[in-house]
């Protein structure tokens, strides 16, 4: 891995013997621990240190422990993983600001943990560590949407969690199998030939939304809080994104699943009425650019992989916050009850315009800056089909995000809601991001420093610029000739979900009734039992922190027990 | 019809036509510099120059918006449940 460009050199001399994610995650256990004043310097401060102590690491290797027989890497820095490492750490800061005043304790707190646990994969060395954060990762997130406390946030976080374990359970089986056939845990590029790699794919794939498991995202993230879906939008599927472009670059299929991500995304965000879910599917069309890029493989394309990360990781930020505010000062989170807020919130209106132009990818925004080196680099290969679906996902963005989330909510017709701004932390912490959104677009040469490999690449040229500018407005212009075609209706809109939320669940109903009344005797006594479980368990246990320490570890071990019996079971038999 | 007037003007029926103006006033203002610039082709070896056409922007992103509006309509006729489907 070559050195990357500024950050590197910054803090080299001083190197900390421990993951930097620590950092946060310890932040993150301490702060119920906090109050007032205390609690809002450690909410701020610790995202802060952590940047620093990422910084300082660097692209240092200086960590082994001794784990069974094997040596564990957990503080390798390597430069795709700084690039990462460090967005995680803004975001952490501006998300914990946006949260400041108005999230739980257990919200913010299960925030920080599973942002330091993003940041502890982005170390990672080996595979182990890379497993063990991932599952902290898991627990953490599934924290920050159950946090928001609803019936249906409680329920959506569930199925969100089994849908993660799965995907840990898998991504456990491949790693099992490739250390038991390369007797080596390295966290190195792979090729998807033989079964063990191509679990550890899917596992990586599962979490970046890939089919046929996207669903979960639209499904959970927009029952969290206001502050929480900001959380939850930057951390687990960049980090599967940063593990796709360690572990498999340039490996072909995710040409095709990015594209096929790309297009759903869209389709699905068309056919949305829930403003947080329009930009749940778009976090799924975002991540497809990058999974297409990492794909496509070449030295640009891993580049604008990351670089897209970095800059869909702020915008994306930038609208659900601007979406959190509407949501928090109206009540309201559907199209058809919104509308004309641009009289009485310009301020949220101006910030969600500008991420809406920077995911557009408009001229003098970070999209426009990063997006682009992708759509390059397929030019560059010389992948017509690729490069054509990439435009014209590149205008479906627009339509779908770029116009239809701030004119359904801002403008289309007058509501008459007249809510105030949001409070001042979730205003500054929006600006921050706009900020950054035009920054980053009015000077990419400085932002592609931090890049590993910064690219030789001119986004202001006068053919680009223009060609942009068409391809966007005459989206824009689809928009509106074609919006009586868009017309919001109280609807969601079925998707793989529907199996485990419908089909199993009917299967599972037939089987109640034919099995008569105890069925059901049984079915809510376990019910009630293990929601008391939990509730005590959250009671005794003082505000989730034990709780979030003891379910990895508890479910790794049950789960590495089961894997080994099944080696030994498969050797036996073999 | 007279409209109320402390309706902000964006909402006034009024405004309407002139928002469709100023709309096809940028169109037009973005598809004048075709006159001076020269695309480069990607694709040339691989035997298209179309994306380095004339104008190809502008009707490349029109036109594949517009398939994607009638595909998410087509799909939405199968896929659009009321969105209280879930909850029982």
């Amino acid at each position: 891995m070559t050195e990357p460009g500024i950050v590197s050199n910054i803090l080299s001399g001083w190197s900390p013997g421990f993951p930097p994610g620590l950092v946060l995650m310890f932040a993150g256990l301490l702060l119920p621990f906090f109050q007032g004043i205390a609690r809002k310097v450690l909410v701020l401060v610790a995202p802060i240190l952590t940047l620093i102590t990422v910084w300082a690491v660097g692209t240092d290797n200086n960590l082994t422990l001794q784990f069974l027989d094997y040596n564990l890497n957990p503080v390798a820095g390597n430069g795709y993983g700084l690039v990462f490492a460090t967005i995680f750490s803004i975001m952490a800061f501006v998300g914990g600001l946006y949260a400041l005043n108005q999230a739980r304790v257990v919200e913010l707190a299960a925030g920080f943990v599973y942002a330091g646990a993003a940041i502890g994969v982005t170390f990672s060395g080996d595979l182990i560590s890379l497993f063990i954060f991932w599952e902290i990762m898991a627990l953490g997130s599934t924290l920050v949407i159950w946090s928001a406390g609803t019936e249906k946030a409680w329920s959506a976080s569930f199925r969100y969690l089994l849908i993660h374990l799965l995907g840990g359970v898998i991504l456990m089986a491949g790693i099992t199998l490739r250390v038991l056939e390369t007797n080596s845990i390295a966290f190195t590029a792979m090729q998807p030939d033989n079964l063990a790699n191509i679990l550890i794919l899917a596992g990586f794939l599962l979490n970046a939304g890939a089919p046929p498991l996207s669903a979960w995202i639209a499904d959970a993230y927009p029952e969290a809080s206001p502050s929480g879906m900001v959380f939850l939008s930057a951390f687990t599927t960049k980090t599967a994104v940063f593990t796709l472009l360690i572990g498999f670059p340039g490996t072909d299929i995710l040409i095709y699943i990015g594209l096929y991500m790309v297009f759903y995304g869209i389709i699905y965000a068309l056919l949305e009425n829930d403003m947080r879910r329009i930009l749940a599917y778009s976090i799924v069309n975002q991540v497809g650019f990058m999974v297409c890029a990492i794909g496509i493989g070449t030295e640009l394309a891993l580049t604008g992989a990351a670089a897209h990360a970095f800059a869909h990781i702020i915008y994306k930020a930038l609208l659900i916050m601007s979406a959190g505010s509407v949501l928090m000062m109206t009540g309201k989170r559907k199209c058809t009850d919104v509308g004309g807020l641009i009289q009485t919130m310009p301020f949220t209106a101006v910030n969600g315009i500008i991420g809406a132009l920077a995911i557009s990818a408009f001229p003098f925004t970070s999209g426009f800056v990063t997006k682009s080196l992708e759509t390059a680099a397929a030019a560059d290969q010389g992948l017509v089909f690729v490069w054509f679906c990439l435009m014209a996902a590149s205008a479906g963005v627009f339509l779908h995000a770029g116009i239809k989330f701030p004119w359904f909510v801002f403008f289309q017709k007058d509501s008459g809601l007249r809510p105030p701004e949001s409070p001042r932390n979730m205003q500054i912490a929006m600006w921050i991001f706009s900020f950054l959104c035009i920054a980053i677009g009015l000077f990419p040469q400085i932002f592609y420093q931090i890049l590993p490999i910064p690219p030789d690449y001119q986004a202001y040229s006068f053919s680009h610029l223009v060609s942009q500018f068409q391809l966007l407005l005459f989206a824009g212009l689809a928009f509106f000739v074609l919006l009586p075609m868009m017309k919001r209706t109280l609807t969601i809109s079925l998707d793989f979900d529907w199996f485990y939320r419908r089909f199993l669940h009917i299967v599972a109903s037939e089987f109640t009734v034919k099995t008569g009344a105890a069925g059901n005797i049984v079915e809510n006594g376990l019910r009630i039992k293990v929601e008391r479980f939990i509730k005590r368990l959250y009671k005794i246990h003082g505000p989730y922190g034990v709780l979030a320490r003891t379910w990895p570890s508890g479910g790794m071990v049950l789960w590495v027990s089961v894997m080994l019996a099944s080696i030994i079971i498969f050797s036996a038999l073999f | 019809m007279i409209e109320d007037p402390n309706k902000h003007w964006l909402y006034r029926k009024s405004s309407l036509p002139w928002l469709w103006r100023f709309l096809i006033g940028i169109l037009v203002l973005s598809v004048i510099p075709e006159f001076f610039v020269n695309h480069y082709s990607y694709f040339a070896e691989q035997g298209t120059t179309i994306e380095a056409s004339f104008g190809f922007h502008a009707w490349y992103g029109f036109i594949t918006c517009a398939l994607m509006v009638v595909a998410a309509k087509v799909l939405g006729i199968f896929l659009k449940r009321k969105d209280n489907y879930y909850d029982d």
